[in-house]
């Protein structure tokens, strides 16, 4: 019961990661149909940015309130991971645009592959640890000598993520940005006619992905404390898994999609075994794909002939 | 143009407003990650350093260029579509597409004579096998992943699955058991197949993105379970000392019995690497064989009708569960095939070989081709794998950027750039014709928008 539980708070904060990072594949695939395969370097990315803004921070300005860097951190990497992912969009997806399916996924790859590898050329290719951030957590049960604890940085994760999802759904919900969204999504053609203006919220759009990512980016540098180069990779591959399980272009669907993946994973790892924890969230998917083939909340396709 | 303005006159300022704006922007995008180094000293902790000078002329770079393109590219652009259409396409187009194909096969054959005859023996065998070989093995992994993606139309991003399963076919079968080269590529063929139609099964009712996502995760399963099953596979260890394949029974060593030996030679590892050399083309070539000769027949004719329209193939009585896990066999049999010669190429194989960025290496070499179209698919990879290649001996740039400079290291970044850069020129591959199998009255080639892409 208390491995249990432990297992339950492990798992649901590798889920918010998960869950943030889907949103920006669903919400992209949700407007324009095309899975952005840069988004895990993306997040990536983002999570090196927050790594050199704290390391700025701490060391240059020497802020010793961790809390005000953190939010400083958080605000620095979503404004430039957002340009990162305005300009990606600019350069390899709009030209491609109406143009055939595979060709912005190929230049999706291609993204990617750029930016693991600009990363690497870059800032070197090793792992780049820093101090922890955050220390400290709370026993919230202690019995038969097992002490089931919430650390500060899992409550931060969980409080952080609760509340951009909430900032985030009311701005999809509420705003006239999104209801453009929406709009794009249903009818590009339609919405332009009544006055959208599609390209904008079609960049809109990456940037709230890119924004998200790097809230992810920046609670995976804080709770693990190192990143290299390649960890865009893994994250990013079961993030889409995740949005693929909620069924790809449902918002709520990549948010439980991310946590049921986290909670896998991790149960996994604590009752069988911890090398084929990555089989057993792809085996998921699989399953889950062969007989519920549009995820969990995802609408069904109609086939129009 | 009322006001009499001509018509490419120079915009001066708007070109001076864009110029600075994207040289804004380049500095808000490489600020963090080129103005910043982490580095770790020598107590182990990170610690920052700044490169200035660099992001600076980065960002006067992009500008430069934004400039440049402002004054110069684009009014040779307008002027271009100003320009009429030429009436007749030149004769030259027909002699060189019927001459094509016969002195390529010729050139690859005639190869490794040519180097030898240019570099000498110790030379050639750089050429012979980091370009040749290594080109050639994707030309053929290529060429088999465009009957499941170009033909029947259905998203494979796990190929490198099939082909890890071919290697680890042959790798396994040829320690433990002690067969030969030439019993084991059959059976890693029937082997990969057979994974094929496993790993396709499941995957039937699915389509587009959602194949592709599943295919990747099973590429990613096969992976992961080599690297974990280390009773079998040896973990990330991976598997060393696996017999090089013989010359019908001589293998290629200095014994007395060796090849060079048998042959009054005298002992040179090039001639292992010269035959290595002809039977990845003879097997490249067997692919592309019998994948013109599949398109003519009934199954061949099937793969494209699921891949124009899925729903009315299946109207007109096509079992597309089988045609679809036949596309997925024939593919995984030729990645089969390419495996068990990789793993007796190398002599030693790993998980690393067979991460998903091969598969989609191999993905993009189909698609930057012009899927369907095998010389496309011939030139990609030519130019893919033989530019990231040519990278590697890029010494003299060390002159020009100072010793710390390593080619080597921009080589995938390149690589990245590079397949972006082709998809927004071409995104329907450098080949934009294609040969359609059925035509009515004369044959003739169609562009390459006149084909579907599939569903799956």
């Amino acid at each position: 019961m208390e491995v249990f539980l432990q297992q339950l708070i492990n798992g649901i904060t590798l889920g918010s990661i998960y869950g943030l990072i889907a949103i920006g594949y669903t919400m992209v695939f949700g407007i324009i149909g095309m899975v952005n395969f840069a988004h895990g370097d993306v997040f990536m990315v983002s999570a090196f940015i927050a790594l050199i803004a704290f390391l700025i921070l701490t060391t240059w300005l020497g802020i010793t309130s961790i809390a005000l860097a953190l939010f400083i951190v958080l605000i620095v990497a979503m404004v430039f991971t957002s340009l990162v992912n305005w300009v990606i969009e600019r350069i390899a997806y709009r030209p491609l645009r109406g143009s055939f399916r595979l060709a912005p996924l190929i230049s999706a790859i291609g993204m990617s592959i750029f930016l693991s590898n600009f990363v690497q050329v870059s800032q070197g290719p090793r792992n780049k640890p820093i101090p922890p951030m955050v220390q400290g957590e709370f026993v919230v049960m202690n019995g038969h000598g097992y002490a089931v604890t919430l650390s500060y940085k899992q409550l931060i994760i969980w409080g952080v993520t609760a509340v951009l999802l909430a900032a985030f759904w009311f701005l999809v919900a509420k705003t006239r940005l999104g209801r453009a969204q929406r709009a794009c999504e249903q009818d590009q053609k339609m919405a332009a006619l009544v006055g959208v203006n599609v390209d904008q919220t079609i960049s809109m759009t990456f940037v709230i992905a890119a924004a998200l990512a790097a809230v992810a980016g920046t609670m995976y540098l804080m709770y693990y404390g190192v990143v290299s180069f390649s960890d865009g990779f893994v994250p990013g591959v079961k993030a889409f898994t995740a949005a693929v399980l909620g069924g790809i272009g449902s918002l709520p669907g990549a948010v439980i999609g991310g946590l049921l993946i986290g909670l896998i994973e991790t149960m996994w790892s604590a009752y069988f075994s911890i090398d084929y924890k990555d089989v057993a969230a792809f085996s998921v998917l699989a399953i889950t794909l062969i007989f519920l083939p549009q995820g969990l909340f995802g609408r069904p396709d109609v086939e129009k002939v | 143009m009322a006001d009499g303005a001509p018509a490419n006159r120079v915009d001066w300022a708007r070109a001076l407003r864009d110029a600075g704006f994207t040289a804004l922007i380049a500095f808000g995008l490489f600020l963090p990650l080129i103005g910043f180094k982490t580095i770790t000293d020598i107590r182990n902790n990170l610690i920052l350093t700044t490169r200035w000078p660099l992001l600076f002329a980065i960002v006067a770079i992009v500008g430069g260029g934004r400039l440049a393109y402002s004054l110069v590219a684009e009014p040779w652009l307008k002027q271009r579509t100003l320009r009429p259409v030429a009436a007749a396409p030149s004769p030259w187009r027909a002699i060189v597409g019927k001459w094509f194909v016969p002195f390529a096969i010729g050139f690859v054959i005639a190869y490794p004579a040519i180097v030898i005859a240019a570099t000498g023996f110790r030379g050639a065998l750089k050429w012979i096998d980091n370009f040749g070989i290594q080109i050639l093995i994707y030309v053929m992994l290529g060429w088999g992943l465009n009957i499941v993606v170009g033909l029947a139309g259905l998203l494979d991003l796990g190929y490198v699955a099939f082909y890890a399963v071919g290697a680890y076919s042959y790798a396994l079968l040829a320690k433990s058991f002690g067969f030969s080269f030439w019993i084991l590529l059959p059976l890693a063929g029937i082997l990969s197949s057979f994974w094929g139609i496993l790993l396709g099964f499941p995957v039937l009712r699915l389509r587009g993105d959602y194949l592709a996502i599943v295919t990747l995760a099973f590429g990613e399963m096969i992976r992961l379970i080599l690297i974990n099953w280390v009773d079998l596979t040896n973990g990330y260890a991976g598997i060393s000392g696996i017999p090089r394949p013989t010359f019908f029974g001589i293998p290629f060593n200095a014994d007395d019995n060796g090849f060079a030996a048998v042959f009054g030679l005298e002992f040179s590892p090039i001639y292992r690497t010269i035959f290595l050399y002809y039977l990845i083309l003879a097997l490249a070539l067997l692919t592309a064989f019998v994948t013109v000769r599949l398109r003519r027949l009934p199954v061949g004719r099937a793969w494209e009708a699921l891949r124009e329209d899925e729903t009315a193939c299946r109207s007109l009585g096509i079992n597309t569960t089988n045609t679809k896990l036949t596309a997925f066999a024939m593919g995984a049999m030729f990645a089969g095939f390419a495996g068990s010669f990789f793993a007796a190429r190398q002599g030693f194989i790993s998980p690393e070989s067979f991460t998903f960025l091969e598969s989609a290496t191999i993905l993009s070499i189909v698609v930057l081709g012009g899927m369907g179209s095998q010389i496309g698919v011939a030139i990609a990879a030519i130019v893919m794998i033989g530019g990231t290649e040519i990278m590697r001996d890029l010494d003299f740039l060390k002159q020009i950027f100072g010793p710390t400079f390593d080619p080597t290291q921009y080589r995938m970044l390149l690589f990245g750039f590079a397949m972006v850069l082709i998809m927004i020129w071409r995104p329907r591959g450098l080949i934009s014709t294609r040969e359609p199998s059925v035509f009515l009255k004369e044959r003739k080639s169609i562009s390459a928008d006149l084909i579907g892409e599939g569903h799956g």
